[in-house]
């Protein structure tokens, strides 16, 4: 549908869609947000991979897709490998890649796909310094299989292989901070973004384009299915998450931070904001709770800081 | 037309480059890394052009660099051994499930545990049910020519399959021999550049591929491998033809033949192992024994019709197997058996468990091995059906 020019005057995306409506995510899928921004900022002139995750089931079996751009379905593990074989065969036939008009390799994968088992994969494509950006979309659990946990899950939260019992048993360790472990490598760019700020993630999808090396970005996306909440929550809940500094916006760049938050001057929320929300806390005591709140404390503490030394 | 003394690993590095490929993925393992060695070498010295380099941290990821570089319209190759090969086993479906034709040398290594680097065909013969084809090299000429062969067939629009060339650990792939090469016009002249049958670049018209099959769909995928599989007996009698008209060396049988015309017994394996053979075979005849080699060059897809055609006309075939499937037995000899169920052929045959692990299987052992087949025959009792050959008990 073509949107009436005074309607589009106003909008700060991009008005053409290339993820098309009839594709299959849950309803209040953050995830499924986060593919339409992605092809919002990159146009058709994309090819996306993606490996098992909800995504391969949200783009459509086939023979349908949702996506208006190429699209490897591929293994598990694979993601960082195979958008390295795709830039390389770019290369090696001529073809333009990065930059205004050229072509963008997208890696699409899920934080199990990335934390777990696909890490050693995304490690060799940063290591190697190929030409492509990796999205790493965190619902914080494997939820395509049903809601176990990831090494992304962060400390507390139900997930059916880590559930709450009569024995009060919760998932004990804290979130595993992959994009640490990314920035460890040097990449070209590294950001975190979220569903709730679309403008700062289409930014940062446009300097993940306009940068030569890899990029790696990490997409805060709830999972209402999967976080037992409600499913018109996403947004809010994403937003929580930021203003709780539960998951801070930054990005990191020629080795240097630099925080992107929407009221940078404001203390974080209380973490209980974004707890109350959800059912998968539901078993977490007050004490359990400041467990939590105090590591996001310490990490909020320690990016601030990475801010001020390398800023 | 030049001649080369290579190792039959340079000779596979010599034919990846003389085909022009456009990417190679590969990880280092004994004994397959002067292969890629030898790729990197030419890059270095720039004697290729457009040719990326992945130095990837895996075979698995090896594996899925080329699948993705094959997705997107370059001539990949790529070669490994042994555990590698295992690691890399769930990617091989994915290239033959998405119809790329990457070719792979695989040097043939015995798996751990124990360890072992030497000789053996089990790493490969594991693979069998991936949708790969496979070519079997006798010796350094056979890896050379057996990779620019592959990469017709492979890519052929008929098939668009990957395919496996197979080299003996050491025993071809760092041992030095006279291999011919076809200057690179006569080379660019056989072997095209690669017409894809799609590729990932396709802006205008974009698809997915490898989406999720249901149960509506799943079944004729996988129906149209078989299709290609069954299409790439043609393909590659008809490629084996050309390349022995063009280049002298003729590989239009699937199963080659050697002194079987009369032959009352037949030595059928695979491999370098079948070079030791062919000179057991003149020893024997000298000695007055009527027996011939039938060397299985493509065990995917398999031989069916060569096979049966040789097994009416002999009385027993005994086949080397330098692998073993627990719990049943070899694994050529599994297949052959197989195949002559329903036909009236019906030979007597005999499986020997040989050279597994490097083990050298010598011409005296062939002798061995003939005399206990003739007893077999003239007894018209099988003493036992497998044998584990120079056992230590």
């Amino acid at each position: 549908m073509e949107l009436p020019a005074e309607v589009k005057k106003k909008l700060t995306l991009p008005a053409e869609e290339h993820f098309y409506a009839g594709h299959t995510a849950c309803q209040g899928c953050g995830a499924s947000l986060g593919l339409r921004y992605v092809l919002k900022a990159y146009g058709n002139k994309t090819i996306f991979t993606i490996p098992a995750c909800c995504s391969t089931i949200i783009a459509g079996p086939w023979p349908y897709s949702a996506l208006n751009a190429p699209l490897f379905h591929t293994a598990f593990e694979t993601t960082g490998a195979v958008i390295s074989g795709i830039e390389a065969a770019l290369k090696a036939k001529g073809y333009k890649v990065k930059g205004e008009d050229g072509i963008m390799v997208v890696g699409w994968a899920g934080d199990g796909g990335t934390a777990d088992i696909g890490l050693q994969a995304l490690s060799g494509f940063l290591e190697r310094g190929h030409d492509g950006l990796y999205i790493m979309y965190d619902n914080e659990a494997y939820m395509n299989t049903g809601i176990q946990r990831s090494s992304s899950t962060p400390y507390g939260a139900w997930t059916t292989n880590t559930p709450g019992g009569k024995k009060h048993f919760v998932e004990r360790r804290p979130k595993k901070k992959v994009i640490d472990i990314v920035i460890a490598h040097k990449p070209a760019y590294a950001a975190t973004a979220s569903v709730a700020y679309p403008e700062d993630f289409m930014r940062k999808l446009k300097k993940a384009k306009n940068i030569k090396g890899p990029s790696f970005i990490q997409l805060f996306a709830p999972c209402p299915t999967g976080w037992r909440a409600p499913t018109d929550k996403t947004i809010e809940l994403a937003r929580l998450a930021v203003q709780t500094a539960y998951f801070p916006l930054f990005e990191y760049e020629n080795g240097k931070y630099k925080i992107n938050m929407p009221s940078p001057n404001k203390e974080p929320k209380p973490l209980e904001d974004f707890i109350k929300l959800q059912g998968r806390f539901k078993y977490m005591t007050k004490e359990d709770i400041q467990v939590l709140q105090e590591w996001v404390l310490k990490e909020w503490e320690e990016l601030k800081k990475k801010a001020e030394v390398f800023g | 037309m030049p001649k080369k003394v290579v190792s039959g690993n340079y000779a596979a590095a010599y034919a990846a480059k003389h085909a022009r490929v456009e990417v190679v993925a590969a990880y280092p393992i004994t004994p397959q890394t002067s292969i890629i060695e030898k790729i990197a070498e030419f890059i270095a010295n720039g004697e290729v052009e457009n040719l990326q380099y992945v130095s990837v941290e895996s075979e698995h990821s090896a594996m899925a660099a080329c699948i993705g570089a094959s997705a997107t319209g370059a001539r990949t190759f790529t070669a490994t051994s042994a555990q590698g090969l295992a690691l890399m086993h769930e990617m091989l479906h994915w290239a033959a499930g998405a119809r790329l034709p990457v070719v792979m040398v695989d040097v043939n290594r015995a798996m751990a545990p124990p360890w072992s680097v030497w000789d053996d065909q089990t790493d490969s013969l594991a693979q069998r049910d991936t949708g790969w084809l496979q070519f079997y090299a006798e010796n350094n000429q056979e890896v050379y020519d057996g990779v620019l062969m592959a990469f017709k067939i492979g890519e052929h629009e008929k098939v668009n399959l990957p395919v496996m060339v197979i080299e003996s650990a050491f025993i071809l792939s760092h041992t030095y021999d006279v291999v011919d090469m076809p200057s690179q016009e006569e080379i660019d002249d056989f072997l095209p550049p690669r017409k894809p049958l799609y590729t990932l670049t396709d802006f205008e018209n974009p698809f997915s591929v490898g989406a999720l099959g249901t149960p509506a769909d799943y079944y004729e995928f996988r129906y149209r491998i078989e299709k290609a599989m069954e299409n790439a007996r043609k393909i590659i009698k008809e490629v084996g033809k050309e390349f022995g008209e063009r280049f002298g060396r003729d590989y239009s049988r699937m199963i080659e033949l050697y002194r079987t015309e009369d032959a009352e017994i037949v030595f059928m394996g695979m491999g370098s192992l079948m070079g030791t053979v062919k000179e057991a075979i003149d020893v024997l005849r000298n000695e007055g024994y009527k027996v011939g080699a039938a060397k299985v060059r493509w065990f995917r897809p398999f031989p069916k019709e060569e096979l049966y055609e040789l097994a009416k006309n002999v009385e027993g075939i005994a086949v080397l197997d330098r692998n073993f499937s627990f719990g049943q037995e070899g694994i050529l000899f599994n297949e052959a058996k197989g195949v002559l169920y329903n036909t009236d052929a019906n030979p007597v045959m005999k499986n020997y468990i040989v050279g597994l692990g490097g083990r050298d299987l010598t011409v005296n052992d062939v002798r061995v091995i003939a005399k206990n087949m003739k007893e077999i025959i003239e007894k018209k009792e099988l003493d036992r059906e497998i044998e584990w050959y120079h056992l230590k008990r």
